[in-house]
């Protein structure tokens, strides 16, 4: 008997791919036989448009990267930029921002594991997580004044300073945060069709992960343990004491355990965070470098080289020296890295972002040839892409 | 005139008429307020209030739903099948409609007690593959093909199980009718120090599982809803369907819902059996279990994930086939044995 097989084109529109993800999925019967992802229905230039703004302006643009995980963006560029001017923050703002970004990770996480469990046909999940995620957010909104563009970093420092009562709030859900853990492990980790639709599904072994590039939660579920906080520390994470969960064989329900461990280590982060920023108690937030960083607003009210040195950045941006530089962190994605290239003017030459959810989606094919439609969906689910980040 | 009224079969006739109105106008708008309770409860399991705007506590909402899919567009895609594409919504109601008519309310509240009631009802309940095969087919759509092959495979494979499972209960009751069924259902049945009421779930327990999860695969709710499979099929075999032909479907699902849960009442739980209330309000009973069990549904829908395709199909023929044929054969035995003493 003759056979042939069925292309289904899944997307741009579809329930199940996270945005605007095409994927053209060669079926044989319900067999996947080649799943080929299709890119590119967001793109906005990102890369390109940085070469018309100066490094300041680029800021907000990268909150639209990974939308699910905007202080990560916000974090990655600044350091990235901070390298190529030879700065660093004063320890208040280090630690602020180990604090969000380790408050947008479980923000992240959070979205995944709902929408994944939704994915798989789970729906009150994703409730369940949103909750938790809408106090992160209503954070957010206290610090910056933005629930999800948040664009609070800044080089060489924050925006502004952190609310007075912030670290008490953020304390006070912390302490929430195990018992909602144990509340989603009831639903999902022992559940016999839980475990059913994410044991042995969406398998990629340790030798495909490292050979497609494939970073971060995706990465350490196959067994490499490879997390740049850890290995390659920046941001001061090396005066942080957590763990690495890895996994063990490379399929949807060990992403499900090294993402959900994650979070925990997250809160134990936030909390040696928390810490920390009481001991340094107020102070800077800022570098009080002026050729880079802007200077206190009361100081440009009574200062005359203030002043100058206000009118300076603002107008023109800040002149960083000829050359490049390319800063990753572990971004709840994977790495994520800006490069950038300098020739002098406020205005980068050329800016390149290496974004983890572009090179992990490489790995979907690998995942899902010889699963059924079914499996598809998890393994785009266990992938966590934002499409945002993939097109840029 | 009035001697035309008081002719036997003229009587008959316009009773029967009567009670097919009345069940079936009370069966639609319980449908209608079985989309209400499942959305609080959804509400209710994932902490939020649910509709609540339309008229008090949101109690207008079904019809602020059926008034909106009236006015929606009716959209046909492109080379479907035409007349398969408006028989298939008509098919997936009208079986499930016509089986409450042997469904047993209260003593004397039954359209028609037809001796072979359960086999109407299996019958009937064959015919619903119909109507989700051909909507998958005629749509002209890959998903709505992929989720009605599904369905096709999923409700037969299920059947099987399903009917296997009535054996058992067929064999204590010895009559096919539903009204015997229950009628053999009464009474108490010592239990050591206690009574239990003399339901089969108490002497068929497993066959009250095997016929409660063929029922959750029988109605595609979760976790068996593979062939709407929202997050992968994008809407199943219902892809292509809008407006009033889109809300047929889902009365065609919760009316399943309904019949089939008060044929597990019927057949398992007791029907209208119960202590305390006279006669005439014994179908309070079967509404009150009826009720429970639509519950169970809702709750199951909204906990579990939803089995992959080739799990499910596994679990009918491997686990639930097998074991609904040996329950038949220890059944069988047991009541020859008693029988013969």
């Amino acid at each position: 008997m003759r056979s042939e097989t069925m292309t289904l084109n899944m997307g741009p529109q579809h329930p199940a791919t996270h945005g605007v993800l095409r994927v053209a999925v060669e079926l044989d019967g319900e067999t996947i036989v080649r799943a080929q992802p299709i890119v590119g229905y967001l793109h906005t230039g990102m890369e390109k448009q940085a070469e018309y703004k100066t490094y300041t302006q680029s800021i907000p643009q990268t909150d639209r990267m990974d939308y699910l995980a905007p202080m990560s963006n916000n974090l990655a560029f600044c350091l990235g930029v901070e390298k190529l001017l030879g700065i660093g923050p004063p320890p208040r703002a280090l630690h602020a921002r180990v604090l969000l970004t380790e408050l947008t990770r479980l923000a992240s996480h959070l979205v995944w594991v709902g929408t994944h469990a939704m994915d798989i046909g789970a729906m009150s999940m994703f409730f369940y997580t949103f909750r938790e995620r809408e106090q992160i957010l209503g954070m957010y909104d206290q610090v910056c004044g933005a629930r999800m563009t948040a664009s609070y970093f800044r080089v060489g420092g924050l925006a502004m300073d952190l609310p007075v009562d912030f670290l008490e709030r953020v304390s006070r859900f912390l302490d929430t945060m195990p018992g909602h853990f144990a509340e989603y492990e009831k639903l999902l980790t022992g559940n016999p069709i839980w475990l059913a639709r994410t044991k042995g599904v969406a398998l990629l072994s340790k030798r495909d992960a490292i050979a497609l590039g494939v970073t971060g939660p995706v990465l350490r579920a196959a067994g490499v343990k490879w997390d740049l906080r850890k290995s390659m520390p920046y941001a001061g994470y090396d005066q942080y004491d957590f763990e690495v969960p890895v996994g063990e064989h490379g399929d949807a329900f060990d992403r499900y355990l090294v993402r959900l461990e994650e979070m925990r280590q997250a809160v134990r982060i936030c909390r040696q965070a928390i810490v920390k920023l009481r001991e340094i108690g107020p102070g800077d937030y800022r570098l009080r470098d002026y050729k880079y960083v802007l200077p206190p607003k009361e100081d440009v009210k009574t200062s005359m080289e203030a002043l100058i040195h206000h009118f300076k950045i603002v107008a023109h941006g800040f002149f960083p020296p000829v050359g490049e530089a390319y800063q990753a962190i572990e971004a709840p994605k994977g790495e994520l890295g800006f490069y950038f290239v300098s020739d002098g003017t406020p205005k980068p030459w050329r800016m390149k972002v290496r974004s983890p959810s572009f090179t992990n989606l490489q790995a979907l094919d690998t995942m899902a040839r010889g699963g059924l439609v079914a499996d598809i969906i998890t393994a785009i689910g266990t992938l966590d892409i934002v499409l945002g980040e993939v097109d840029r | 005139m009035i001697a035309f009224f008081q002719d036997p079969t003229v009587q008959i006739a316009f009773w029967g008429l009567v009670k097919i109105v009345v069940i079936l106008f009370v069966m639609l708008g319980i449908v209608a307020y079985l989309t209400f309770f499942e959305r609080k409860i959804a509400g209710h399991i994932q902490s939020r209030p649910g509709p609540n705007l339309v008229g008090p506590w949101g109690l207008f909402q079904p019809f602020a739903d059926i008034l909106k899919l009236f006015l929606k567009e009716e959209f046909i895609p492109a080379r479907a099948n035409k007349i398969l594409f408006h028989i298939a919504p008509i098919l997936a109601v009208t079986p499930a409609l016509t089986s409450f008519a042997v469904v047993p309310i209260g003593p004397n509240f039954i359209v028609t007690d037809v001796n072979v009631g359960l086999l109407v009802f299996l019958a009937m309940s064959s015919l619903g593959v119909y109507a989700l095969a051909l909507a998958g087919w005629s749509s002209n759509n890959k998903y709505a093909l992929l989720g009605g092959l599904r369905s096709a495979a999923q409700m037969i494979s299920y059947e099987l199980a399903l009917g296997l499972s009535t054996i058992g209960v067929i064999l204590l009751a010895g009559s096919l009718s539903l009204v015997d069924i229950v009628h053999a259902q009464s009474g108490t049945l010592p239990f050591g120090p206690l009574a239990l009421p003399r339901w089969f779930v108490f002497t068929q327990p497993v066959a009250f599982v095997i016929f409660l999860i063929c029922a959750f695969a029988e109605t595609n709710r979760a976790p068996f809803d593979l062939p709407e499979g929202e997050s992968e099929l994008v809407g199943g075999f219902h892809t292509e369907y809008s407006s009033m032909k889109w809300a047929m479907f889902f009365l065609g699902e919760y009316m399943n819902m309904l019949t089939i849960s008060s044929i597990t009442v019927t057949l398992f739980l007791g029907g209208w059996n119960g202590p305390w209330l006279p006669e005439s309000l014994q179908f309070l009973w079967f509404f009150g279990k009826l009720f429970a069990l639509i519950f169970l549904f809702m709750w199951v829908r909204w906990t579990f994930p939803r089995l992959r395709y080739d799990q499910l199909m596994a679990f009918g023929w491997k686990v639930l086939l097998p074991i609904a044929l040996l329950n038949v054969l220890a059944t069988g035995a047991a009541v020859y044995w008693v029988g013969n003493r």
